[in-house]
């Protein structure tokens, strides 16, 4: 046990809070790059302005220290901790939980979490808790890499199982259908975050992980990589467009994630998010 | 591109009529914000026969927006989804509301409830809060405080940009594809 580290929960408790604040005020860098390349390329004038627009709120919002969208979301919390990591100073939930619960209040962030989905629906007050995900890796490291997640986006995600059979044509229909059914209601230019394979939950795990994926990488395996492309060039041809106007680019991006699945069935989760795609990671 | 066209509130129906949808329009004068509960609410006191507060030719603004720093009117306040608010809309606009603003598509009842009383729905840019913030010179609490940030607010806004999305005659800026817009 000689190379156990310790991490104190303090320490997972303020790289939440800063993570939260510094997520809603400013957008990673390769989804800026998107978002201006897009600009460039979109044919339809009214796009064209929306993408002017949303470049000025970038800038505000950054120089301002506010938040880009007023969803400043559900705080999604993947926490990948090494096996050789001992926390302590309580419980780790607890530490992200608080960790969210400031960082929400000191940004100045909107509080937007009921505790009971199906009666009270009242609001918790301080955006907790959080949906967090916890994994074991290899090493001594903790990292942590908060998702602010908006719903206007997360509304128009959906979930199937496909037949075995439906192969790559039917995950294209269903992506491609529901980013047709969504329309302007997730704030295109959007992203489309696909799982595919495991059982349910794994799907929608898997989309949630593709959703912040870097725009400038592809999958790995080359004929998912080549699927992306396709399904992407499909839902741009949907002229939805920037915000529904009607528009060449309606995604700026396509990421699939896969896992092994069983002989009967074919998972697919699409998780879409809007173009304020706010995420980031902090290692420990 | 054809430039922003100026419009002060409230909106009478002349100047409604005059809306295309694709126009671009910037807002200045008083708006009201509503989203869910504040339209559930609304909607009882009218179906009550009483008046929240005279909505003729007003302006209501679906958004919820962030806390505001110290010394500043309000946070990041864009659009939130109004599909969300078509079950409420018609009874408002038959008590006279002038238009709303939100993002997204809306239903058959709520376009052609836009066409019978000649009022207007604009789209402000989904996620553009931080812009559409500068825009506000003014924000108070007017009801339904214990809303928190759903309550009702009275905004003073100067040129705040908006696309006219569905205009008097029922036509959408959503429209190109009729089956699914």
């Amino acid at each position: 046990m000689s190379d156990v580290r310790a991490v104190k929960t303090k320490t997972i408790t303020d790289a939440v809070a800063e993570l939260c604040i510094k997520t809603n005020y400013e957008l990673p860098r390769d989804v800026v790059s998107g978002i201006k390349e897009a600009k460039i390329r979109e044919k339809s004038e009214l796009g064209k302005y929306c993408l002017e627009q949303i470049m000025r709120n970038l800038r505000i919002a950054k120089l301002k220290k506010i938040p880009v969208c007023q969803d400043t979301g559900m705080a999604v919390v993947f926490v990948e901790i090494g096996q050789n990591v001992h926390i302590i100073g309580g419980r780790l939930i607890d530490a992200i939980n608080k960790g969210v619960r400031l960082g929400y209040k000191r940004g100045y962030l909107r509080k937007s979490i009921v505790d009971d989905p199906i009666f009270t629906r009242k609001n918790t007050g301080d955006n907790t808790p959080a949906v967090i995900h916890t994994s074991i890796a290899s090493g001594s490291k903790i990292k942590i890499t908060v998702v602010p997640k908006g719903f206007g986006s997360e509304n128009m995600s959906r979930l199937t199982v496909l037949k075995p059979t439906d192969g790559a044509e039917g995950v294209k229909k269903f992506v491609v259908d529901t980013v047709r059914q969504a329309g302007a209601n997730p704030c295109p230019p959007i992203i489309v975050g696909v799982g595919v394979g495991g059982t349910i939950e794994k799907a929608a795990m898997l989309s949630k992980r593709a959703l912040i994926r870097s725009l400038n990488k592809s999958n790995p395996n080359t004929k998912i990589a080549g699927l992306e492309k396709k399904i992407l060039i499909e839902i741009n041809k949907l002229d939805i467009g920037p915000q529904g106007f009607g528009g060449s680019i309606t995604a700026l991006s396509v990421n699939i994630e896969t896992y092994p699945t069983h002989i009967a069935g074919l998972p697919v989760a699409v998780n879409i998010g809007c173009y304020v795609s706010r995420h980031a990671s902090i290692t420990l | 591109m054809k430039k922003e066209k100026g419009l002060d509130t409230p909106l009478t129906k002349e100047v409604r009529r005059d809306l295309k949808a694709g126009d671009k329009v910037l807002l200045s004068g008083t708006i009201y914000t509503a989203r869910d509960m504040a339209h559930k609410r609304l909607v009882e006191v009218i179906k009550k026969k009483g008046k929240p507060f005279d909505l003729r030719d007003q302006i209501i603004y679906y958004t919820g927006p962030t806390p505001a720093k110290e010394g500043e009117i309000i946070g990041s306040c864009g659009p939130t989804t109004s599909s969300r608010m078509d079950k409420y809309t018609p009874a408002l606009l038959d008590a006279g509301l002038g238009g709303v603003v939100g993002k997204g598509q809306r239903s058959a009842e709520v376009i052609s409830a836009l066409r019978k009383c000649k009022s207007v729905y604009f789209a402000a840019i989904g996620g553009a809060g931080a812009l559409l913030s500068t825009k506000v010179k003014n924000a108070k609490v007017v009801a339904y405080e214990d809303l928190g940030c759903e309550a009702i607010y009275k905004l003073e806004v100067r040129d705040f940009p908006v696309v006219v999305a569905v205009d008097t005659k029922g036509r959408s800026i959503y429209g190109r594809d009729s089956k699914h817009r």
